[in-house]
């Protein structure tokens, strides 16, 4: 059994920190206080069933959702600010949906990324080819006619132009067949090994994060149940038995 | 032929004036999903300050461009104080909002300008009619002049960096707001541009049809006829919708129905988009937003 207020690796301090963090939408809560802590150059995993509370955590980060407690980025609390403010201190969010601009192209999508950077992004576009080679072929195409997985590489891609300190990712693995979702974690162990970000990572799929992660949290109805280095919670045997299916 | 040419000709040069503010309905309308009504009252409007300025002395041009300021800050003061708040109202209570504010612009303008027709001065010149006396010296001019503007609006939108973050703003402000891009703002800036573009369509007109606080009901309803007949969802189909319209109105009223019912070809084309082929020529088959 893992300590559930397991002790943090050192990675290069915390980058986010949430502390006693509670969310609502309106008069239904989501989250009950929880308390996690993703380290600099880091990947911490967050996983939960359906309606964990998962994709809210993400949302109360960027400050699309109100929220209480404390959320400490980069040593200053960002609870409840604009969300463009949010971004503009290089948090990349790949969101739930993949929030795809359907009706631009697949350039256009990755300038928009790239749309609070003062320097030249034309390096990085290179950049997301030598990632994602697919994003090169339909460069000049409409978002919306890529596939599922495709859009799924295009929003990374997307949320890599703001040159992230820190990356959250919400399910990237949702809807799409396994042979692509294999792919696209393929990329992100390139990513993670290449980029200096610290990454938050949302799934479901839990061995496919736990292979990526190095710290894991376990969310149920809206807490905490579980926490400490990845490899420890793959051993664990009601989390095996639970999200990993062996 | 020779008649039919001219109507032609001349249509084209009133239509791109009803394409100036079918874009901007468009433009409001990608933005928002909201028809703004009143955006042919704002237009009358600002043509009325155009003229107070001409009649202070100010010199044509310099009128014109302080008249595009005005109406540019006007629109995005209103957006921020009186539309933002609508945003995410029932479509009934938006509508309502937008005929009030039609009715308020009329009204204003009448209790400030009076409702007698004045004059309104051409920059082109009174000169002979050209090209072979189809087309006097300010259809010519007003054309160039909405041609230049509508060929400037999509290069901004096409080419710089603002203007493609306020098409993502239309299209995706959740994504948007994600990738840093403040959605509020861009939603002032849309109207205070569609309110200049809308000014520049009133300065136009209003030589041909005279200055009067009604100025703009016909061009309202020509325009948005065009809007849906290119299709509400495609600004470039909002243009050549807008010009279209203008070559059937000039159609309809020499050789079909009379000048009379001319009007009419608008309200029918609106009723026949609309049950045949809603999303238009050039538009995408609306679907609600999720």
């Amino acid at each position: 059994m893992v300590d559930p207020v397991a002790s943090t690796p050192i990675q290069g301090g915390p980058i986010l920190e949430a502390k006693g963090l509670h969310a609502a939408y309106g008069q239904v809560r989501v989250l009950h206080g929880i308390d996690f802590v993703v380290n600099t150059g880091g990947v911490t995993a967050l996983l939960g069933a359906n309606g964990a509370g998962k994709t809210t955590t993400l949302r109360a980060i960027c400050g699309m959702v109100r929220s209480t407690g404390d959320l400490m980025y980069d040593g200053k609390r960002i609870n409840n600010l604009p969300t463009e403010a949010i971004a503009a201190m290089r948090v990349g969010h790949v969101p739930d949906g993949r929030g795809t601009f359907m009706e631009l192209s697949v350039e256009e999508n990755l300038r928009l990324g790239g749309y609070t950077r003062k320097d030249s992004i034309e390096p990085d576009l290179e950049r997301m080819f030598t990632y994602f080679p697919k994003l090169k072929d339909r460069f000049r195409q409409q978002a919306g006619t890529l596939s599922g997985g495709e859009q799924q590489m295009l929003a990374i891609a997307r949320a890599l132009m703001i040159k992230p300190r820190l990356l959250l990712l919400d399910e990237p693995s949702f809807g799409l067949a396994p042979l692509i979702v294999r792919e696209i974690f393929g990329i992100m162990k390139q990513i993670i090994a290449t980029e200096r970000t610290s990454i938050l990572l949302v799934e479901q799929n839990a061995s496919l994060a736990l292979s990526v992660a190095d710290m894991a949290y376990l969310l149920e109805t809206g807490k905490i149940v579980m926490s400490g280095p990845a490899a420890e919670i793959r051993q664990d045997e009601s989390v095996r038995r639970a999200y990993l299916g062996y | 032929m020779e008649g039919v040419l001219h109507q032609i000709i001349s249509g084209i040069a009133t239509g791109s004036i009803y394409a100036s503010i079918s874009l901007a309905l468009v433009m409001i309308f990608l933005a928002t999903h909201q028809i703004n009504f009143a955006q042919g009252e704002m237009a009358m409007f600002s043509t009325y300050v155009a003229l107070t300025l001409i009649q202070a002395g100010v010199p044509y041009w310099g009128a014109f461009v302080l008249t595009l300021v005005f109406s540019f800050i006007a629109g995005m003061v209103l957006q921020r104080t009186l539309l933002e708040p609508l945003a995410r109202a029932p479509v009934l209570a938006s509508v309502g909002a937008f005929l009030g504010l039609l009715l308020i612009f009329n009204n204003i303008a009448g209790w400030i300008f009076t409702y007698t027709l004045q004059p309104f001065p051409t920059p082109f010149g009174a000169g002979a009619p050209i090209l072979g006396g189809m087309l006097s010296r300010h259809e010519l001019g007003s054309t160039a002049v909405t041609l230049v503007v509508l060929t400037a609006v999509w290069a901004f939108f096409r080419f710089t960096r603002l203007g493609l973050a306020l098409r993502g703003a239309a299209y995706n402000p959740v994504s948007s707001r994600l990738v840093g891009i403040p959605v509020a703002r861009m939603l002032s800036l849309g109207w205070g541009l569609a309110a200049a573009i809308g000014a520049i369509a009133g300065m136009m007109v209003a030589p041909i049809v005279f200055l009067d606080p009604n100025m703009m009901a016909g061009v309202l309803l020509y325009a948005f006829a065009g809007a849906l007949l290119g299709g509400i969802t495609s600004p470039l189909g909002a243009v050549v919708g807008g010009v279209l319209m203008g070559v059937i109105e000039n159609i309809a009223g020499a050789y079909i129905v009379g000048t009379e019912l001319k009007l009419t070809t608008a309200l029918v084309i609106i009723v026949v988009v609309l049950v045949f082929k809603p999303s238009g020529l050039f538009g995408k088959t609306l679907a609600n937003r999720v």
